[in-house]
């Protein structure tokens, strides 16, 4: 190969590993949950984390409320949720905003799979 | 020739490097998990907004979320239910089959300032010194201090945040170290 051809496919390859790191997006702790949605012709719901930790310690939902920590492990249905558990128990339109706000949560991907996203630091454990 | 190419292209790779590393959080619409024609778009609070106030760290959300909660810039709920009983513990343990690396710190007091005890012991930990047969293979797949230490706290890169004790200048007893005074600093909201 010519010292050429060998400078332009570093080169190529510097550029791929670029781009490729830009791809991994999704903010750390991002859980989707996609057990029911998409076959209810809903988009899988994302829940962030990020934004729950600034208002609620770790134990308010997941000693209290009830969620185990483990995507997919809670079988939450709109109509548990309407009921008031699991999210319906701030979701409610008076801690935060109520369970007719369907495409607030129901914004994720078409073909997500349920599961808690990491970042490029970890894949994730196979057991996630 | 090859020199020409040099001064177009590694001024580009430079700068969009940057650009890139100046992105801590990405924008909701391109950060692969939300629909960008999603009506959420333009609606949910984008991390930025809210992350970029928060005191920073370099790894997963890229926020310091212990230093956030001691240092007040955030002042999340402690409970909901006004009859949970809120129990923050000052209590190390001291863990010491680490090889080579160094000796294993484990601090309640940030874990039980965000966690309730049940949320580890006995399901995850069983509340007894040796009792655990913890080792980095089981933490790396997610048992132990892997359920949640790369999923939702800071991920299993940060080795010397719990590898923190040097064996030789360590002089007393692996296991629970003596208590500290208690805590009165966290009680339980009036909300």
């Amino acid at each position: 190969m010519s010292k050429f051809k060998l400078f332009g496919s570093k080169l190529a390859f510097i550029l791929f590993v670029i781009c490729v790191s830009t791809m991994v997006g999704a903010e750390y702790a991002d859980v989707v949950l996609n057990r029911m949605a998409e076959k209810n012709d809903m988009r899988p719901v994302i829940f962030p984390h990020w934004f729950h930790r600034i208002r609620f310690r770790c134990k308010v939902c997941h000693h209290e409320l009830g969620f185990e920590m483990r995507a997919g492990a809670n079988e939450i249905t709109m109509g548990k949720i309407i009921d008031g558990q699991y999210c319906g128990m701030c979701h409610n339109g008076e801690i935060a905003w109520s369970v007719d706000n369907c495409h607030l949560c129901h914004s994720g991907k078409a073909g997500l799979k349920t599961g808690i996203r990491g970042s490029n630091e970890t894949g994730g454990p196979g057991r996630w | 020739m090859k020199l020409r190419y040099c001064f177009h292209i590694i001024p580009l790779i430079l700068v969009f490097g940057v650009v890139q590393a100046e992105q801590l959080w990405k924008p909701l619409a391109s950060d692969g998990l939300h629909d960008p024609k999603s009506p959420a778009i333009g609606v949910l609070q984008e991390p930025a907004d809210a992350l970029s106030l928060l005191p920073k760290d370099g790894v997963g959300n890229k926020v310091s979320w212990v230093r956030a909660l001691r240092e007040q810039y955030i002042e999340p709920r402690t409970n909901i239910l006004p009859e949970t009983i809120i129990e923050v513990i000052d209590l190390d343990i001291v863990m010491e089959k680490t090889g080579e690396m160094p000796l294993v710190r484990f601090p309640h007091k940030p874990h039980t300032e965000w966690l309730d005890c049940k949320n580890c012991h006995d399901k995850i930990f069983i509340k007894k010194v040796d009792a655990n047969p913890v080792s980095m293979l089981a933490i790396l797949n997610g048992q132990y201090c892997g359920v949640c230490h790369g999923a939702v706290a800071f991920p299993l890169t940060e080795c010397n945040r719990c590898h923190s004790l040097v064996r030789s200048s360590f002089l007393g007893q692996p296991g629970a170290q003596p208590v500290k005074s208690a805590d009165t600093s966290s009680t339980p909201n009036s909300r």
